[in-house]
């Protein structure tokens, strides 16, 4: 049957999601390492939640229950979710996330390659806008994880020790209480947030997800554009900020190695149902959602614009493929 | 009017030609005043008064209104009625008054209202428009009222918020336990698009399921007969 010399190798959903899970273990096993096991609580929690909204949609919608619901998407929807959620967020909040995930922003659109908006980041803006005091409860280093547990499980309340803003948090009330006077090295050599060169301990979180991420890549799993778009505006819409004014914009590597920065590079930018499809529109997004993330972070009322950012894009995404189609071949272009 | 006219005009105003749920008119009231049950409704109950009160004056003046300027005329058939809704609103409501605003006043534009009094009454007798607008506006009421309690049942956890704004002493309905965080989207503009979406489909569901089950009636009767 394969007269030439083919190469064929079977790529599946299954197979690609099952990569892209693995390729999120560097990541997880650094939260893990400085931030306690209360993550992955959260993650069990969002699967759960995940597969059985996932069981329950497929079922109404008269779907091959084993086919559907073994392929991973929901899974990976699920752990992306609770990556990007605050780790001590009661259960309820991440089992009705990831509810309203799969069953709003994915079936409801007509399921896996269909739905216009990224799932995972859907149900984050949904949730930071109904929630927004459960929203910012981010652990402080070293938490024991019967204190984490207890948080999740809503069995004991927040004594405020425990929680600690994160970087970008940190760095933007810092700002707001020194006033006229403050200025970004200063609140960044005072506070227990920050680190090396991001904040403490997420920026070796951030350093996992490109780890796994640079993996995908060379796995193919997704082509080069999205990530070096996007990172590479980042870098030069923060540097262009910071050379202007340092008092007021922190550095380039500070906002590459904080925030969900890094997991959108390689995990959300990188979404094969709601990005782009073409080369240049690859290019295109990964940039445009750089800018947006970099002007609501810098001057808007969230402390990270990422999920903002991806959502608002994912609009334009039928517009950017129907203007970067490269023309058919033998035809010009107009 | 005979009884199957009467049974046909409140059958298309409530189910079959519902303005929110299938004929999508008169959306922008819709969604912005639904935050609640005491909103939706009043603001439902004042767009009933006016439909009716417009349908009945234009089916009694269509023959003297020029078919050339009959936009012009019924807009201002409209405007007037409206201004007395909102005089009343004032003088006897006057705190819900407050809240629903600029919104009475825009009864005037609200497509429903204008589509009603263009399609139906201009075309037939008094008391037959007058019932098409009462039962329409009571379509409109009833999706106001369920959106509005969805809403505020989901947001606060409540229900019939502000009653006392239309009965002096009422106390609203803690339906959820007072430590429910509240989910404030659904109060917020885009909880009214995606429950609106909900109740566009439950209708959906419940017309594709009468339909599927007359057919199958259908289906069994036909041996039976033949």
């Amino acid at each position: 049957m394969f007269t030439s010399p083919h190469i064929t190798r079977a790529t599946s959903v299954r197979a690609l999601m099952v990569k892209v899970l693995v390729a999120l273990v560097p990541g997880i096993a650094a939260y893990v390492w400085f931030f306690g096991a209360g993550i992955l609580v959260s993650i069990a929690i969002a699967s759960a939640a995940a597969l059985a909204g996932e069981a329950a949609m497929l079922r109404a919608r008269a779907k091959p229950l084993g086919l559907f619901l073994g392929d991973g998407s929901a899974l990976v929807t699920a752990w992306l979710l609770a990556l990007s959620f605050p780790p001590l967020a009661p259960w309820w909040l991440v089992a009705a996330a990831s509810l309203f995930a799969i069953v709003v922003v994915k079936h409801l659109y007509g399921g896996l390659g269909q739905n216009p908006f990224n799932p995972a980041m859907a149900a984050f803006c949904a949730m930071i806008v109904a929630f927004p005091a459960l929203m910012s409860q981010w652990p402080a280093p070293g938490l024991p994880f019967d204190v984490q547990l207890g948080l999740i499980l809503g069995t004991s309340r927040p004594p405020d020790a425990v929680t600690a803003a994160t970087a970008l948090d940190a760095l933007r009330t810092g700002l707001r209480e020194a006033g006229a006077k403050g200025s970004v090295p200063a609140v960044l050599a005072s506070g227990p947030a920050f680190g090396a060169f991001g904040g403490h301990g997420w920026e070796w979180v951030s350093a996992g997800y490109a780890l796994g991420g640079l993996w995908l890549l060379q796995q193919r799993v997704f082509t080069w554009h999205v990530p070096v778009a996007f990172l590479a505006a980042f870098a030069l819409i923060a540097t262009g900020f910071h050379l202007a004014d340092p008092v007021r914009h922190a550095s380039a590597l500070f906002h590459l190695a904080s925030g969900a920065t890094m997991l959108a590079a390689f995990f959300i930018t990188t979404d094969p149902v709601t990005g782009s499809t073409t080369a240049r529109g690859k290019l295109i997004l990964g940039a445009a959602v750089a800018l947006i993330a970099y002007l609501i972070r810098a001057f808007g009322a969230y402390p990270d614009g990422i999920a903002f950012a991806v959502l608002l894009m994912d609009m334009w995404v039928p517009l950017i493929d129907r203007t970067t189609r490269p023309p058919v071949f033998g035809h010009t272009r107009k | 009017m005979e009884r199957t006219e009467i049974f046909e005009i409140a059958r298309n105003g409530l189910w079959k030609q519902n303005p929110a749920l299938t004929q999508l008119l008169g959306l922008c009231p819709t969604l912005a005043i639904s935050t609640s049950v005491v909103n939706g409704a009043s603001l439902g109950l004042a767009t009933v008064l006016v439909m009716a009160l417009a349908s009945a004056l234009t089916a009694a003046l269509r023959n003297l209104i020029p078919y050339e300027i009959r936009i012009p005329v019924f807009i201002l058939i409209i405007a007037s009625l409206v201004t007395m809704v909102d005089l009343a609103f004032n003088a006897w409501f006057h705190s819900l008054y407050l809240v629903l605003g600029i919104f009475i006043p825009l009864i005037v534009v609200n497509c429903i209202v204008l589509a009603r009094v263009e399609v139906f009454a201009a075309k037939n007798g008094v008391l037959s428009s007058a019932w098409d607008g009462i039962t329409m506006g009571a379509g409109l009421v009833v999706v106001l009222a369920l959106l509005g309690g969805l809403r505020e049942l989901l947001g606060a956890g409540t229900l019939f918020g502000g009653i006392d704004m239309v009965f002096e002493g009422a106390r609203p309905l803690h339906v959820l336990p007072e430590a429910y965080p509240g989910f404030l989207v659904a109060i917020l503009p885009p909880g009214a698009f995606l429950l609106l979406g909900f109740l566009i489909a439950g209708r959906n569901w419940l017309e594709e399921r009468a339909a599927r089950r007359a057919r199958g009636a259908a289906h069994e009767a036909r041996p039976a007969a033949a």
